[in-house]
């Protein structure tokens, strides 16, 4: 067995398996807990099949297997089917390793559920586990697509998972509805693309592109178009709104999909389909401006939330504006390296969170506060996924974000790495905020007197910590033994620059939040406006709301009054016209044989007369 | 003097328009069935007629089907309105109108 397709096929089937049998068989989804064990189970060996996929993937280049679908007349006009290469069986790796440990940790976090509602929860994890598959081994537009909207649905799902919450359904709506308008750039930039084309085919195309043969006028359109569909998944600006309000799902949740792997599926298309982005450097351009720009953005709207889980949200924002600039500058291997290790961190973050939170019973920071002595564990794994996201060095995001920063200067945008360089100071200074409000300092009062016991994470909660915080370490450790070849020659001072920034922001929160030298409120006035626009979110929500409420929903009503009153209008007269007439008509119908013998000779007389008519 | 077959069809005809006008002026459901008689007797005539004119048999084997058959028509029709009568107290056509729309 030397071909990767095999077990990344196998890796893709068993989710969709585990989904089947818990859809179908309704009293095993009601167990509950069985169904749990089901789901984890198949996960477990689509993990295992998956890190085969990418051992042998290393050996053998690629490899696709497809088989057609929707027969054409010139030949199928679309493929299903599995492409397993270096790039896809890594990814493939990373959401089957983050799947496999957010199911284990769920049931620790979801064990208050009750049985039926816990089915539930996995039916949706597997369904996710295999759309995200699907996605990332597509071998086309085609699947790509369609698994980019189950994974869509599948968030829908989770985000709204609590749905007696107004606010979670509201949550979910709101990501349904501004993934799905994004969406819909996408799928025109695909069936433009197919029509310039006449393929959906990733090889084939990429062999146009390798070829020249592909026709450079209205390609910009199109990969815009994609780009805006990428934006919308992966919360770049101005589809970012809806990625903090996706926090009213369960953390896990959260950690796997608005964190790890499906917001990341943007970026996932951008690398994949990087050769196409290259023939139009002006999308190139807008891609590397708008991800800084979102990168520094998020970053400043994290620095005002109390709210642990927006924090970390916006920072996964924050996160996915470097990959997007890393894109847009040209080097794709950095944002795909900054992927990998993100989706590792941030996982790690979001799932110590999740403990934290289940411990607390409480969102807010300042709520926690002391942490450290009562939790230790939870800390020192929480310490290590904050370490990896400000970019210190032996820990997992360091390399990534400094080959990005790298990428993004020589790739000639010396204003967005400037950003970007702002965006980590604010990065670090953050997330050391949590640190110091949540963990260090006195315990709050809330939690502090006895009637709630705040304890560390019950094992099976506290396994997929550990070795998610083993492997930031690992990876951290391992990138400075095994150095990975950059794409280009990076300049010297910038890992400088980027630990600089780093200590700095780590710094300047201990001196704020734990030294307290720098008292809080002052700096609050010193960036009052900034603050005040960054707790109303520089009114982007505002703005959405507005162009729904003044725009949308007038327009909508104008179509409404139209279709009720014009519309069906025409079709209520014409049948009020055909009911009065029959009233009228219904009278020649007497019911007396006589009458029926006058109009059966009348009518043969003018036959008669109508024969005989002279002509 | 021969009588010729344009009379025989002016009798017939005459025939027809008075069973007709029996059929469609009577009240009475029992004259309605003797005006049908009279109409079915002008065809039977017009019949007999062009059969006897153009030297075939086959209207006069129709002739012999048709009287029978009326004759059964007269007996399935006063048996009908016998038991409307027996039903609905009456036999006049103007009442009978169940099927009006």
């Amino acid at each position: 067995m030397t071909d990767p397709a095999l077990p990344a096929l196998a890796a893709l089937l068993l989710p969709a398996a585990a989904f089947l049998i818990l859809a179908l068989a309704g009293p095993l989804r009601r167990l509950g807990r069985p169904a749990a064990y089901l789901s984890i189970v198949f996960s477990a060996v689509a993990l295992v099949a998956a890190i085969g996929a990418f051992r042998l993937a290393g050996a053998a280049g690629y490899s696709a297997w497809v088989w057609s679908w929707i027969p054409a007349e010139a030949g199928p006009l679309a493929t299903v089917g599995v492409m397993a290469d270096g790039d896809s069986a890594l990814m493939l790796v990373l959401v089957a390793l983050v799947s496999f440990l957010v199911q284990v940790y769920s049931l620790g976090y979801l064990s208050d559920e009750s049985m039926p509602s816990l089915g539930r929860y996995y039916t949706y994890q597997s369904l996710f586990a295999f759309s995200m598959m699907g996605l990332v081994l597509a071998p086309n537009f085609v699947q790509l697509f369609i698994c980019w909207e189950l994974v869509g649905l599948c968030s829908y799902l989770l985000i709204g998972y609590w749905y007696t919450r107004p606010e979670a359904a509201r949550a979910a709506v709101k990501a349904f509805w501004i993934t799905k308008a994004a969406d819909i750039g996408m799928l025109i930039g695909i069936v433009l693309l197919w029509r310039q084309t006449g393929t959906f085919d990733f090889l084939e195309l990429l062999q146009l592109v390798d070829a020249g043969a592909l026709p450079l006028a209205g390609l910009g359109v199109i990969t815009f178009c994609i780009y805006l569909g990428a934006s919308g998944k992966s919360a770049q600006f101005p589809f970012h709104i809806w990625l903090p309000d996706a926090m009213e799902g369960p953390t896990p949740v959260s950690a796997l999909i608005h964190a790890a792997t499906m917001v990341t599926a943007g970026v996932y298309l951008l690398t994949r389909t990087v050769w196409l982005f290259r023939l139009t450097p002006d999308v190139m351009q807008i891609i590397a401006w708008n991800g800084a720009f979102t990168a520094l953005l998020a970053a400043v709207l994290a620095c005002v939330q109390s709210d642990i889980k927006r924090v970390l949200a916006y920072s996964t924002v924050s996160q996915l504006g470097y990959m997007m600039a890393a894109i847009g500058a040209g080097f794709a291997s950095a944002g795909f390296l900054h992927l990998l290790t993100h989706g590792i961190f941030k996982a790690l973050l979001f799932l110590g969170a999740g403990a934290v939170i289940h411990a607390v019973g409480a969102n807010d920071i300042f709520a926690m506060g002391g942490l450290r002595r009562r939790m230790p564990q939870t800390f020192i794994v929480f310490l290590v996924g904050t370490l990896s996201l400000a970019g210190i060095p032996l820990f997992g995001g360091f390399f990534s974000k400094e080959e990005i920063l790298g990428a993004v200067l020589v790739g000639g945008f010396p204003v967005p790495f400037a950003m970007l360089l702002l965006g980590a100071f604010l990065t670090a200074f953050y997330m050391f905020r949590v640190i110091f409000i949540a963990f260090f300092g006195a315990p709050a009062a809330s939690h502090g007197a006895g009637d709630h016991h705040v304890h560390d994470a019950p094992p099976f909660m506290a396994l997929p910590l550990w070795i998610l915080a083993v492997m930031s370490v690992g990876l951290g450790v391992g990138f400075v033994a095994w150095h990975p070849k950059a794409e280009f020659e990076a300049l010297g001072w910038v890992t400088y620059a980027a630990v600089g920034v780093a200590v700095a922001g780590i710094a300047l929160a201990y001196l704020v939040y734990e030294r307290r030298a720098i008292s809080a409120d002052a700096l609050a006035t010193a960036f009052a406006p900034i603050r005040a626009a960054a707790l109303r979110r520089f009114w982007i929500d505002d703005l959405f709301a507005g162009i729904y409420r003044w725009l949308m929903l007038p327009f909508s009503s104008l179509v409404g009054w139209i279709d009720r009153y014009f519309v069906d209008g025409i079709l209520n007269v014409l049948s009020a016209w055909t009911l009065s007439a029959g009233s009228a008509i219904r009278r020649i119908q007497s019911g007396r044989a006589q009458d029926y013998v006058y109009g059966i000779a009348l009518g043969v007389l003018l036959l008669m007369v109508w024969i005989r008519w002279p002509r | 003097m021969t009588v010729g077959l344009g009379a025989y069809l002016t009798l017939a005809a005459v025939l027809f328009a008075i069973g007709f006008f029996g059929v469609v002026t009577r009240r009475n459901t029992i004259g309605i069935l003797l005006g049908i008689e009279l109409m079915l007797n002008a065809v039977n005539i017009n019949l007999v007629a062009f059969a006897r004119f153009n030297a075939d048999v086959v209207g006069m084997i129709f002739t012999t089907f048709t009287i029978p058959i009326t004759v059964a028509e007269v007996a399935l029709g006063l048996a009908i309105v016998i038991l409307i009568f027996r039903t609905k107290r009456t036999a006049i056509a103007d009442h009978l109108d169940i099927l009006r729309g």
